[in-house]
């Protein structure tokens, strides 16, 4: 670690810690409604990562849809399971699982550390969301918008599963 | 002189934050400034919802043809203070077997995202904590945060009806962010910013009068996330008890009770800045016009409350899903088409979108219509069809 700490290293060991305890907890935690707070945990200091990073816009979406809206749905599908209390069972597989787990992690490890990152030399657009909105529908409009049609599909495709056979 | 009285906040504040500059070290005079106006925020945010909850009780009895609370003080203007004593010196109890940690966390998890609101709402010309470029969309988000403490309230009680309040809220709430973002949508196409400042600035013509439709999804959709009585299902006293918080007392419960009205406030404050014109208001200073607003959006919703009953939760899905949603992403599809067409947003479009909404409005309630499914079991004869 470099000898002059500021205050955005450290916001972001601390950040980095918790969010990286946090993610730990929803593995080892029994208690399965717990795990999910943890994952909120994880998600909130995630966001609080890119607001290091002045990615504001990103930051809110990060808390918007993670923490706001998938981390719900995952509650409320704790709840809708039986059972809840007891936490999730030891299965016979959770030793196979940790050495996939292992597996991945070290693959992962492997090629980030191996692989080159660029760093872009262009100065920091001043508003941030308009550079985003640009990218999106200007620039990347064609992919933004096969993106935004397997979403709605996937969407219709699901209330048509749910609704079953009506005679 | 009037540019200091309209000014009269920042130049406080301004006149305070060099004050402490000049002996203190730079930390402790940021953390210093950060405090006062904390507190300071929060003592208004206090007084507000005490008179709310005043306003309340009494005006509810004003439409109910009664008296409601006036013995503690003049007109029961003290009725709030005795309450909030009240509340203090409760025992603090935790259900047992319910998730200690949990039940405390989730008071706080609901209390947190109430305040954290404010802190991006514009007050007067310059009086606001942060101008976050991406205001609107930080309200947004930090008001999804609050489901997840409502539902750690319920889960941790042990309760069932706490419980079933959680699973309630949940489902309403999810359901009805989604009208919400979009009818503000509009507002932002129209101001062509996300920051609270400069939509306020933007408005040479209120709002409602331009975007008539998105202020009544945005408003329908903010009191179903408020969980006020046409959309209360999640606290239905004649249904599940009070839902998620039956198993709070104390001060525990008095967080949840100050989430309650400090959201509402916050809502009375959204929509006066996005849709009323916020401080803006002409002859009248702004600090006299906000107040003015966010009393008068809180009146309607009072209204509103004491003359609509309860939705069953079928309407109420309903009406998030097949009723506000088309008719959102039909005011964002006429907004943008007016944008392309004019290349600007000009006011008379006034003219045209108030009898257009009114029109939609019209057609989509006839329309659509909630089907009731006659069950043979129930033997009390099925409701007629409502319009929704």
């Amino acid at each position: 670690m470099p000898a002059d700490i500021d205050g955005l290293s450290l916001s972001f060991w601390i950040l980095a810690v918790v969010t990286v305890g946090a993610a730990v907890a929803v593995v080892a935690t029994r208690n399965i409604f717990r795990a999910a707070i943890y994952l909120v945990l994880s998600f909130v200091t995630i966001a609080a990562l890119y607001l290091t990073l002045s990615a504001e816009f990103l930051a809110a979406v990060q808390i918007l849809i993670y923490a706001g809206a998938i981390a719900v749905l995952l509650i409320f599908g704790i709840m809708l399971t039986r059972e809840q209390r007891a936490g999730s069972p030891s299965g016979r597989l959770s030793f196979p699982a940790l050495g996939v787990a292992g597996l991945v992690a070290f693959a992962l490890t492997f090629v980030i550390l191996g692989s080159r990152w660029n760093v872009s030399q262009a100065p920091l657009p001043a508003d941030n969301t308009v550079a985003i909105a640009d990218a999106l529908f200007n620039q990347f409009v064609l992919p933004f918008e096969l993106a935004s049609v397997l979403l709605l599909a996937a969407i219709i495709g699901a209330i048509v599963l749910v609704r079953g056979s009506k005679e | 002189m009037w540019d200091t009285i309209t000014n009269l906040l920042p130049l406080v504040g301004a006149a305070l934050h060099d004050f402490l500059y000049g002996f203190l070290p730079g930390w402790l005079a940021y953390l210093l400034l950060g405090f006062i106006f904390i507190v300071i925020l929060l003592v208004s945010i206090l007084n507000t919802v005490l008179a709310f909850i005043w306003l309340e009780r009494r005006g509810i009895s004003r439409f109910q043809v009664r008296l409601g609370p006036d013995r503690v003080g003049p007109m029961g203007l003290l009725q709030p203070i005795a309450d909030a004593v009240k509340l203090m010196t409760k025992e603090d109890i935790v259900p047992a077997g319910g998730d200690r940690a949990v039940h405390y966390l989730a008071a706080v998890l609901v209390f947190v995202p109430a305040l954290l609101v404010f802190a991006v709402l514009p007050f007067a010309p310059g009086v606001v904590f942060a101008d976050l470029n991406i205001g609107i969309l930080y309200i947004i988000a930090i008001g999804s945060v609050g489901v997840i403490g409502v539902f750690m309230g319920g889960w941790a009680s042990n309760n069932k009806y706490s419980l079933m309040g959680a699973m309630r809220a949940v489902a309403q709430m999810v359901s009805y962010e989604v009208p919400m973002v979009l009818s503000v949508i509009g507002v932002v196409m129209v101001a062509q910013s996300l920051s609270l400042e400069h939509i306020v600035q933007a408005q040479e013509l209120p709002f409602i009068l331009l975007q008539p439709l998105g202020f009544f999804i945005y408003f329908a959709a903010a009191s179903a996330e408020l969980n006020r009585t046409p959309m209360d299902l999640l606290e239905a006293e004649s249904e599940i008890i009070a839902g998620y918080h039956v198993e709070y007392s104390g001060m525990k419960f008095a967080l949840f009770f100050l989430a309650e009205y400090a959201n509402a406030l916050a809502v009375s404050i959204i929509v006066s800045t996005l849709f009323l014109g916020g401080w803006k208001l002409p002859l009248v200073p702004p600090y006299i016009a906000l107040p003015l607003k966010i009393f008068a959006v809180f009146g309607l919703m009072l209204w509103i409350r004491s003359t609509l009953p309860r939705l069953r939760v079928d309407q109420l899905m309903g009406f998030a899903w097949k009723g506000l949603l088309p008719i959102a992403l039909l005011n964002i599809f006429i907004t943008g088409g007016e944008l392309l067409i004019f290349k600007g947003y000009p006011s008379w479009l006034a003219l045209v979108n108030i009898p257009l909404a009114a029109l939609i409005l019209f057609i989509w309630s006839r329309l659509f219509t909630i089907k009731i499914r006659a069950t043979a079991t129930s033997a009390r004869p099925a409701p007629s069809a409502r319009n929704v």
